[in-house]
């Protein structure tokens, strides 16, 4: 059967369109209460007094928490990339502005939310550091994983200086936050010592540890349940404050709590992609090829935690450069701790490094796509391994083709409509494929059908189709008898849906569990007098429809249905364990892509329109095409997005966000999209990367993108904006 | 507390509410019509679209008492799933969703617009829907399914139309 | 949100009567703007009227006149043919304005009360004259990209947000109120006011003063006027700035000329001093660059909305042009 990589329609589809599909915050629970949380006003300083004499007095409030009467429970993190430090009412500082001080438990959301209101906090404020520009950084022992924050292979400095052709130039990008349509929720009830949550979060298994961690639990203790996550980008990839504090609440009320992040509240405590400084030289010869690459990144981190965003982590493998120091510098300010965001570093990194490969390609006077041609790595010089698959040319000419490239005249300011200027750009895309120990089970019924539980998430990727699909495959049976569950710490354990490695993950277990179910079934069947395959060799037998055969004469046969219904269970469970093998010591693995972008400006009133996308992307094997195509389409309009649209404005005077809504806050609508719009997957087969021999598709689509955009908005104007994002003012 | 008499997908329910219950929480609070989502808080997103006397309103920027003695569809009374109005097949067969969170209201917005114009060019649709986002698919999958609902309605007028459920005289 | 007091009523003049009884008492229309700015508690009226009932819903075609009743549904009257046709230009900026559910629930009276989009209006943390008079206002040296540039006042440099009043300047549109001194007709560049030292005060309208209707004469210049507006997104998004615009040319030389002015003062600007500029000169890119310049005479930016000042001088010229040809 040929279900993987068929283009089915998603099998959660019918719950998501009826309105069925349960949402951690409409989780039912009897004696349900309300919570809500108050937050600081300012960056930095300590709470003198707490009046919370209305809050508390206020019409069905049963709590008022705040730092002087919360219960005990751990703030700092353990270990791992996602865990985090939290604010958890345990002390009076203030470390952020709307940084959490205060919880209030009502009987209803409206009597909660108004009582919130009343609480009255007086704070001797201090100074805070707000500015990534001025403030003072230091270099962090690592940029991501295991990478040095500071790597140099060659000599950047003699080869820059020797170099006929230089680039040097500094991007910035500004805080931007992921603003998932579903705002972060979580419902919490505790039964004695154990504790259920029902949270949007990318990860139960991560919660779970936190919470664990958090009460000083057993994780045998805590169930965290997510089986709809209304979008999460790398914001629910950790457990935050409000989970930790509706779980607080939930046990001082002694009754179920929910707590549900207002608008606002997701630019207070759920991460946010930090500000970026980029300095970027380029030296190279005469003919584009070059002879180093300088990449200094300086991000913001907060006072209490570090994240550092990776931005030069793909400067050091996607071109073939004989001389590259990268160099991340962090500076703690008052702010929240930012965390990933859709692409971390690829997505801020690929703006600096594939505009100043855009200048490059004007300083020498070629056409921007043959610089990055004359500069295509063969094999990884950074870690000087092959790549386990590479088809960034094929992308270069898919996506070229697709796009019209040959359309475009060199030269910058020379393409008109009527009024309007046109310019196109093109830039490389690239991200790493990652991947993480998953298990799953299998459990085959008499019915004929598959059960199949796995501990992670989706977040609307399309997990639950492709794994189906997966599932489906290996067993021999359609997509529709299988029903996949996932979301549950009850299930087989699962990586944080993050790092694009949840099918790699994940679905590598998938098929080894339902492999182990299959071939168990069918050892049963040739041990069975009773059935027709009895005695038969396991190697003669095919699987289809449920139906188990001899490959050679398929009229002989048994089905699933009858050998489980002649098992004394009448079902049959296996466990599939899936870990990283050591392809990683062997070959470099990334996905590849190009971007190609065509906008229309207006000269006298600075607006850019993107009339024309065109992204074409190698990922290894596609589970399906459908959802595969949807999630690199939603990435390139995240790329679009950051060129002209996301900025989280941040007063410089007292560090709070003044655009906390989605009305201010501006995030692409409809007719931003351009009608031309496309995403072609370019076929790769990588039997090197994994079993499966998928790579990830979530983040990619949105590498380059921005700098796609970029670069088109020179190409039509002349000008280069090198500071995210393009605005009217910056062109006019 | 005021009293509200108010139909909900042709079932009618006489409430208590306070004045300053919205809409949205009194769909999903009192009578757990969940499909109606709270993306914003502010008008913002359309996450909580709802039908009231047949036009599209945004649930959280109004207040129960203001629905009084309206006609109010939401998603569930779009079409149920073993029922499912063109439009919601549409979403499902185009791919226009992937979180699902925004689908319930984009397509409340979408029938809305079909009801004003039923045969939009895909510009109309992307003005008609802009009050509407949707973080994850880019939107192309959601202007296909709106298309593809709209010539599907076209063949078959009679079928699926939400009219039915209001009250006579509703629609005004 | 803060409980409150909530009636309702189908006769206007006990609407009139209970609002002006109680200093914290508001109408409530559509509540589009209004319950946003409760849930902030940046609003916190003690008492709501719901005026919806009340018999002012009605779009109506008079010999010289349309009378746009003020619970009239922002959808309801960019659709209504007399509207297209008698001031094309409200229709457009109703059309640019919000999103359709926004529309279908927000009234024509609604709008013209809307408050600012200030970010420091709207954050009860922060400093805001107009919330809290005397407290400062925190958008002169802060993020002020979206403020005035026009008519601002060391109190207050919000901009009015409304599309709709700003096209309502270019086609000479009346405001009809009933108030507890009686009914009385207020131009529409009358109706709003400039933050002075009274930020706070935002209209003329008595406390209790309800709007019941806007008037729109039918004049051959309101049937030439456009509205267009410069936004970062290409829908749904208040106005950078924006410009109402109607000519009537006579014998190759302009009669007259309306000019309102969107997101670049506290409330719907009116170039008053273009328009007489135009008047009596061949429409020329020449004489709309004039305009342009005499329209932002004065105008001062505060650091984020410099950029406003020379992109609403080329909006005018534009818009100007394409009333003209």
């Amino acid at each position: 059967m040929n279900l993987v990589g068929a283009p089915i329609d998603r099998v959660d589809g019918r719950r998501k369109i009826t309105g069925t599909a349960r949402y951690a915050a409409e989780t039912p629970l009897p004696g349900l209460t309300y919570a809500v949380m108050v937050e600081s006003t300012i960056p930095a300083g300590t709470i003198a007094a707490v009046d919370a004499a209305a809050a508390t007095r206020a019409s069905g409030v049963i709590a008022v928490l705040t730092y002087e009467n919360a219960p005990k429970v751990e703030q700092h993190k353990v270990a791992g990339m996602t865990d985090r430090n939290l604010p958890l009412l345990q002390d009076r500082i203030v470390r952020y502005d709307r940084q959490p001080v205060a919880v209030v438990v009502a009987d209803t959301f409206e009597r909660a939310t108004d009582a919130a209101s009343l609480v009255r906090i007086r704070y001797d404020t201090s100074v805070p550091a707000l500015s990534l520009a001025h403030g003072s950084g230091y270099h962090p022992e690592h940029s991501h994983g295991d990478e040095p924050s500071v790597y140099e292979r060659g000599n950047v400095d003699a080869a820059f200086a020797g170099a006929d052709v230089k680039i040097d130039r500094t991007y910035t990008t500004p805080v931007e936050h992921h603003n998932p349509m579903e705002p972060h929720a979580t419902v919490a009830t505790w039964d004695g010592d154990v504790l259920t949550v029902y949270d949007a979060t990318q990860g139960v298994f991560g919660t779970r540890s936190r919470l664990a961690v958090a009460f000083g639990i057993p994780p045998a203790n805590v169930r965290v349940v997510c089986p709809f996550v209304g979008g999460g980008f790398g914001s629910k990839g950790s457990a935050w404050a409000h989970t930790v504090l509706a779980a607080m609440a939930a046990r001082a009320v002694k009754r179920p709590v929910k707590l549900v992040l207002a608008r606002p509240q997701m630019f207070g405590s759920v991460g946010y992609r930090p500000a970026t400084i980029q300095r970027v030289t380029l030296g190279a010869k005469r003919d584009g090829t070059l002879v180093s690459t300088l990449h200094e990144v300086r991000s913001q981190t907060s006072i209490f935690d570090e994240f550092v965003e990776p931005s030069a982590e793909l400067t050091k493998m996607l071109y073939a450069v004989p001389n590259v120091r990268t160099i991340n510098t962090v500076v703690p300010l008052n702010a929240a701790t930012p965390t990933f965001m859709r692409a971390p570093g690829e997505s801020s990194g690929s703006f600096a490094l594939e505009s100043a490969m855009d200048e490059l390609a004007y300083a020498v006077g070629l056409d921007p796509l043959e610089v990055r041609l004359r500069n295509h790595a063969d094999s990884d010089p950074s870690k000087q391994l092959p790549f386990s698959s590479k088809s960034l040319r094929e992308c270069y000419s898919v996506g070229a083709e697709r796009f019209g490239w040959s359309r475009r005249v060199p030269r910058a300011r020379s393409m008109r409509d009527g009024g309007l200027l046109v310019g196109m750009g093109v830039a490389s895309a690239t991200y790493p494929t990652n991947r993480s120990a998953a298990s799953a089970l299998v459990r085959l019924s008499s019915d004929g059908t598959a059960h199949v539980f796995a501990g992670t998430q989706d977040l609307g990727t399309g997990a639950y189709t492709v794994f189906s699909q997966v599932a489906a495959e290996e067993l021999g049976i359609p997509v529709s008898s299988v029903r996949f569950e996932l979301g549950d710490t009850n299930f087989p354990m699962g990586p944080v849906s993050g790092g694009s490695q949840t099918t790699a993950s994940v679905g590598n277990a998938v098929s080894v569990a339902a492999r182990s179910a299959r071939d168990r079934a069918i050892g049963l069947a040739l041990g069975d007098p009773q059935s027709s395959l009895h005695g038969h060799d396991a190697d003669a037998i095919d699987v289809r429809d449920g139906r188990i055969f001899l490959r050679d004469r398929p009229d002989v046969g048994d089905t699933y249905a009858a050998i489980l219904g002649r098992h004394p269970q009448g079902e049959i469970e296996e466990r599939g364990d899936a870990r990283p093998g050591d392809e990683k010591t062997a070959f470099s693995m990334h996905a590849f892509g190009a971007q190609f972008a065509e906008v229309r400006v207006d000269p006298e009133l600075g607006t850019v329109r993107v009339v024309k996308m065109v992204g074409a992307f190698a990922s290894g094997r596609i589970l399906n095409a459908k959802t595969a195509r949807s999630q690199y389409l939603g990435g390139m309009v995240w790329g679009l997005s950051m060129a002209l649209h996301e900025i989280t404005r941040t007063d410089a005077r007292s560090g709070r966000i003044m655009n906390a809504n989605l009305a201010d806050y501006l995030v692409p609508v409809n007719k931003d999209v351009p009608s031309d719009f496309e995403a072609y997957i370019v076929p790769e087969d990588d039997p090197n990367v994994n079993p499966l021999g998928v790579k990830g598709i979530g983040e990619i689509g949105i590498v380059g993108a921005a700098a796609a955009i970029a670069n088109a908005v020179y190409h039509a104007t002349g000008t280069r904006v090198r500071d995210l994002p393009i605005q009217p003012e910056k062109l006019v | 507390m005021p009293q509200i008499e108010i139909d909900v997908n042709g079932a009618h329910h006489s409430v208590p509410v306070e004045p300053r219950l919205l809409l949205v929480h009194l769909l999903r609070d009192k009578l757990e019509l969940t499909g109606t989502h709270v993306g914003c808080d502010t008008s913002s997103c359309g996450a909580c679209t709802v039908l009231l006397n047949g036009e599209s309103v945004k649930s959280c920027t109004m207040f129960a008492v203001q629905a009084d003695g309206s006609a109010v569809i939401t998603i569930e009374g779009i079409g149920a799933s073993d029922a499912l109005h063109p439009m919601q097949e549409a979403f499902w067969k185009m791919h226009g969703l992937q979180c699902g969170y925004c689908t319930p209201g984009m397509i409340v917005s979408a029938v809305d617009l079909l009801r004003r114009n039923p045969d939009p060019s895909d510009d109309e649709i992307r003005a008609g829907i802009e009050g509407n986002l949707c973080r994850c698919t880019g939107y192309e999958n959601i202007i296909r399914a709106v298309r593809s609902a709209a010539a599907a309605l076209r063949n078959d007028e009679s079928r699926h139309s939400v009219a039915e459920l209001l009250p006579v005289g509703g629609s005004n | 949100m803060r409980p409150f007091a909530y009636t309702r009523t189908a006769s206007s003049s006990a609407a009139v009567a209970t609002v002006t009884a109680d200093r914290d008492a508001k109408f409530l229309a559509g509540g589009t703007n209004l319950i946003d700015l409760m849930k902030d508690t940046v609003e916190a009226p003690a008492l709501l009227v719901d005026i919806n009932a009340l018999p002012f819903g009605d779009i109506v075609e008079h010999r010289t006149f349309v009378r746009i009743g003020a619970l009239a549904r922002m959808s309801d009257t960019a659709d209504h043919p007399a509207v297209v046709r008698i001031a094309p230009a409200v229709a457009e900026a109703l059309l640019a304005s919000a999103s359709p559910q926004l529309r279908n629930a927000a009234t024509i009276g609604g709008n013209l009360m809307q408050r600012t989009r200030c970010a420091y209006f709207r954050d009860v943390a922060t400093a805001c004259n107009k919330r809290e008079p005397g407290r400062g206002c925190a958008a002169i040296d802060g993020i002020n990209r979206q403020h005035a540039v026009l008519g601002g006042s060391r109190d207050c440099i919000c901009v009015h947000p409304s599309d709709m009043a700003v096209a309502l300047l270019a086609v000479d549109a009346i405001v009809r109120t009933r108030g507890p001194r009686g009914e009385r007709s207020i131009p529409i560049a009358a109706f709003h006011t400039l933050p002075g030292d009274t930020p706070q005060i935002e209209t003329v309208l008595e406390h209790g003063e309800l709007i019941v209707a806007v008037d729109i004469p039918i004049s051959r210049l309101a049937s030439t006027s456009t509205y267009v507006k410069v936004r970062d997104r290409a829908s749904y998004e208040f106005a950078l700035v924006s410009v109402g615009a109607a000519l009537s040319v006579r014998d190759g030389k302009i009669a007259d000329a309306r000019l309102g002015l969107g997101g670049i003062a506290p409330k719907p600007w009116r170039a008053l001093a273009s328009e007489r500029a135009l008047i009596g000169v061949a429409p020329s890119a020449a004489a709309f660059e004039r305009a342009a310049e005499i329209a932002v005479g004065g105008a001062r930016g505060y650091g984020h909305n410099d950029f406003k000042i020379p992109l609403v001088k080329r909006l005018i010229v534009k818009s100007l042009a394409s009333v003209a040809a």
